[in-house]
């Protein structure tokens, strides 16, 4: 039999609010435990909540973003369960009334066709604290400074039928949300983080199967494993005549399988009620106004852009629009180098290749865009050859000082003076007779590719400085002088 | 001295009389004297107390004072104070020292009051009878087998018997007038956001409200000014700017209107009770006012939708009381369940449990609707109702409660009884109104209470309203104390 997965998404973004959604305390990742929890947080006897707007205007921003409809009157309510590092016994979020109400998404698929992906609703909640068990023999350990760290729950109807096409959903809204400047996206630390619920059913039926659960998945690798091991376990399943259980499940990356954390039945009865310390959030089309108008360039509009204006392909376009900052950072090499293609190309490639081995991100790059524009500069007037720029490059990754320097440092100028680089060629020559000879011996079409071996002399001899044009021009010249 | 209003203690301080050091020295003799018959507060703070009014009588000297400085109040023990057991009646919080002040402790604080301690109550204020404290029930000054009404009844009784000059309370169906009826005091229950809810442990949060309970309507004018006021840390406090309580106190009351709720009158009422009622408002006839009946029709109901939504609402605010980070933790819990159920269960007395149970059960999917739901139809209901009476008259007056004091022990074993003794007082905090208690004739040398109930915001009416009769009759002058009881 054929079937077909269904499969739903909910994405829960960290909004990048400096203070939490209900009190001030800070939210910055990493400080010692407890040390940015307030009685609030704490949920001391008598606390109240205070609601963060700049929580509020996040959120708008990105029901914008996806053309949803925005909630006027959005409602916060009590998620009543008792959990150690739920400090209330409840958790804040919104039920019934949610900010954020259907919108949409375009993902691309692999033929290249675009897929148009909804999303049912977007609604602002609190992060729970953190339980730590395995510190202290016998007991747990409470932190409770992600506790009433803002949260943008983000779900998605059941539109996407593969792993591919969930992975192309959860990167494009990543994309939205690290544009937006809403949340940073960095799905290590939990800033980005995706339940994945999956049902399969014979391809033609229109009713779902039952679904599971899959919780807290924080990276696009895994939740293309999760999903596709989790559709691979319920086909199975189904197919040796067993029943799928309605559950939610853990993904376990080191083992890359799911298994099940609780069946339906243990499932909570939440009590949702209105909450009565906060009053409804009401907002007029004044403010949505402000928002849309104060929205950066979304990641669909500078990938087409970046095509139009700068004769980029697709994937390229598509590569340096996905996250704002790497945008930005290719926008300005692009316009201080002058030349985009040639700023794609080092982004993509020695710039992302130094990144990646160093597990850096972009913000992080010792090599500034401003600084990476003016070496490009630098090899567009032929001042440096391609290969110095990389020497170049790796200098000032190293700290050495800013391009021109170093190329005066290392003595990296080109040598474009042609009496000194015909100087260096005739030496080569005169001190490589066997393979003049064998050079003079070849077919004329072969000798193209044993001029290689002199090239690298001459570069050898200028310490990689000599104009390469020049070089094998002067070298083809001169050599085939020799055979006539 | 003791028998002094706090209007009169602050002219005796600015005139010299006595320092904040003495008064308070007296007031905490008097406390260590006599509570032991009445058992009104839980905690007094006699080095923080006098180390406030030290600090009063050199900012007096100064040259500095304010119409508070120096003046010693008590605080019913759900205020959070800073340094100091806030334990709220119950065994969950005894070992509870507040990290912080409440928005109201801090307005006293910055006013320069003095703060005597902290008052007995029920259990999270879940009581009308002060019989639910942790610290045991609390006697009613004017009877010693009587209640004094709850859930702020040591503030109440500690007001009546002169163990403090004035105190705070808490109101979420009528506990701060309930008990100042049936001790024969003064209380004033603000328009819902009126009083900041900060550091105020929850019980209700749509229903709780902050109040003074005093000798006279002019001390809780008194204290409103302090009290009042916005507060950002309250996202329900009222955006407002602040005004003076005292402003109007003695305007005439010629032409006010005052409205007779036919519903508040019923042949079941208690005839003494409708007697000195009846004898009150003959009184504001002879000030000026006429009376008209109006009808309140949906009083009935305001009962059973209160007790939906308060437990329902005291259910979700009560969980963070878990033995995790503060308060009672049981003997060495085996497991995480183990830990939560011995903690509440031994930390919570009988009436909380009652009413997280009936809160727990009107949120539970598949109630939702047909409780919790339907409850908040009718508050929407009996608000209309006041609001469309509220439009025909200035204020409506009936009785604060159905009943005088009654013997401690008569109304435990039925909590349906105990909580009629709310029937009308209830009302109020479902619409969020504004409603006084003053004191208006005694039965049996017990006190009786006339209500008042104004519009939203108009606190200085009703404080108006009250003073005017205060200035007309003795009620709020008879004193257990000089009586003898």
């Amino acid at each position: 039999m054929e079937w077909e997965a269904v499969i739903g998404l909910e994405i829960h973004a960290q909004l990048a609010t400096k203070s939490k959604i209900f009190s001030g305390a800070s939210t910055a990742f990493g400080a010692a435990p407890n040390t940015q929890a307030c009685a609030v947080d704490l949920a001391l006897p008598g606390t109240l909540p205070v609601f963060n707007g700049e929580a509020l205007r996040m959120a708008v921003m990105f029901g914008v973003a996806i053309d949803a409809e925005i909630g006027r009157k959005s409602v916060f309510d009590r998620k009543n369960y008792f959990y150690p590092d739920l400090p209330k016994g409840y958790q804040t979020s919104q039920l019934f009334h949610p900010i954020v109400g259907p919108g949409h998404v375009d993902i691309e698929l692999k033929d290249g066709t675009h897929k148009r992906i909804g999303v049912t609703r977007a609604h602002l909640e609190e992060d729970a604290g953190k339980s730590l068990h395995d510190q202290f023999p016998g007991m747990s350990g409470i932190d409770l400074n992600r506790a009433g760290t803002p949260l943008l729950e983000i779900v998605s109807e059941p539109d996407l039928r593969s792993a591919e096409e969930a992975v192309a959903y959860v990167k494009k809204l990543h994309a939205i949300v690290t544009t937006l400047g809403i949340c940073d996206g960095d799905m290590s630390q939990g800033s980005f983080r995706c339940d994945c619920n999956v049902s399969v059913r014979p391809k033609g039926q229109e009713e779902f199967g039952t679904r599971t659960e899959t919780k807290n998945i924080n990276s696009f690798r895994f939740i293309e494993k999760a999903i596709k091991g989790e559709i691979e376990r319920q086909i199975d399943l189904i197919e040796d005549g067993g029943r799928v259980e309605q559950a939610t499940r853990l993904y376990d990356a080191e083992k890359d399988e799911t298994r099940s954390m609780r069946s339906k039945e243990e499932a909570n009865d939440y009590r949702y009620f209105p909450c009565p310390d906060l009053l409804p959030i009401v907002i007029n089309d004044d403010y949505i106004d402000q928002v849309r108008d104060s929205l950066p360039e979304l990641p669909d509009a500078r990938h087409a852009r970046f095509m139009e204006q700068f004769g980029l392909g697709d994937y390229d376009a598509g590569v340096l629009s996905a996250y704002r900052n790497l945008a930005d950072y290719f926008e300005t090499v692009a316009q201080v180098g002058g030349d985009a293609k040639l700023a794609a190309n080092w982004v993509m490639g020695e710039l992302s290749k130094f990144l990646n081995s160093n597990d850096l991100d972009i913000d992080d790059s010792p090599v500034k865009a401003e600084a990476l524009g003016q070496l490009l500069l630098r090899l567009k007037d032929d001042t440096i050859n391609g290969n110095a720029a990389k020497q170049v490059f790796e200098a000032m990754w190293n700290g050495e000082g800013d391009a021109d320097q170093i190329i005066e440092a290392k003595g990296l100028k080109q040598v474009t003076d042609s009496g000194a680089i015909e100087a260096m060629v005739d030496e080569v020559i005169a001190n490589a007779t066997p393979q003049v000879e064998q050079y003079k011996a070849a077919e004329p079409e072969k000798r193209g590719k044993m001029l290689g071996f002199f090239m690298g002399q001459v570069m050898k001899a200028s310490k990689g400085t000599a104009n390469p044009g020049q070089v094998n021009k002067l070298l083809k010249g001169k050599l085939d002088a020799l055979c006539d | 001295m003791f028998e002094k209003t706090l209007a009169e203690l602050a002219q005796g301080l600015n005139n010299g009389d006595y320092s904040s050091v003495e008064l308070t020295d007296a007031y905490l003799n008097r406390i260590k004297a006599e509570d032991g018959q009445y058992n009104s507060y839980i905690t007094v703070t006699e080095e923080q107390a006098l180390a406030q009014a030290k600090a009063a009588d050199e900012t007096r000297a100064a040259g500095n004072a304010g119409p508070f400085t120096g003046l010693p109040i008590a605080h019913k023990d759900i205020f959070c104070t800073e340094g100091v057991r806030t334990s709220c009646g119950s065994r969950m919080l005894d070992n509870f020292i507040s990290p912080y002040n409440a928005t109201v402790i801090e307005k006293f604080n910055q006013a320069g009051a003095v703060s005597l301690g902290k008052t007995n109550m029920d259990e999270f204020a879940m009581g009308s009878s002060n019989e639910s404290s942790f610290y045991g029930a609390v006697k009613n000054p004017w009877n010693t087998e009587c209640v004094p009404g709850g859930s702020s009844g040591g503030s109440a009784a500690a007001v009546a018997a002169r163990l403090a000059p004035a105190a705070t309370g808490t109101d979420t169906g009528g506990s701060i007038r309930q008990p100042a009826a049936l001790c024969g005091i003064t209380g004033l229950k603000p328009t819902y956001g009126r009083v900041s809810r900060f550091g105020m442990i929850a019980f209700a949060s749509s229903l709780d409200q902050g109040g003074p309970m005093t000798r006279s309507a002019e001390d809780a004018a008194m204290m409103m000014n302090v009290m009042g006021g916005f507060d950002g840390r309250d996202s329900t406090s009222l955006q407002m700017d602040s005004e003076d309580y005292c402003a109007d106190l003695s305007k005439p009351l010629d032409g006010l209107k005052i409205g007779l709720p036919k519903e508040y009158f019923s042949d079941d009422l208690n005839p003494a009770i409708a007697q000195q009622v009846q004898a009150a408002i003959k009184e504001y006839e002879a000030l000026g006012a006429t009376t008209q009946e109006i009808s309140l029709p949906n009083t009935a109901l305001a009962v059973p939708a209160y007790y939906i939504i308060a437990p329902a609402e005291a259910s979700s605010n009560l969980s963070r009381f878990d033995g995790v980070r503060y308060g009672y933790r049981c003997e060495s819990p085996v497991d995480l369940e183990d830990l939560y159920k011995r903690s509440r269960g031994e930390g919570f007395g009988a009436e909380v449990k009652r009413r997280i149970m009936v809160g727990t059960y009107a949120l539970s999917e598949g109630f939702y609707d047909a409780y919790y739901k339907k409850a908040q139809q009718i508050r929407r209901l009996i608000k209309q109702d006041f609001v469309d009476a509220l439009s025909q008259v200035d204020v409506i007056m009936g009785p604060t409660t159905p009943h005088p004091a009654f013997k401690i022990g008569e109304k435990t074993s039925d909590p349906i009884d105990m909580y009629m003794e709310d029937i009308f007082t209830l009302s109020l905090n479902l619409a969020g109104l504004p409603g006084m208690s003053v004191p208006c004739g005694q039965t049996n040398g017990l006190p009786v209470g006339l209500q008042i109930i104004g519009n939203y915001f108009a606190e200085r009416q009703l404080l108006n309203v009250a003073h005017r009769f205060q200035q007309a009759t003795d009620w709020h002058h008879l004193s257990p104390v000089s009586a003898g009881k």
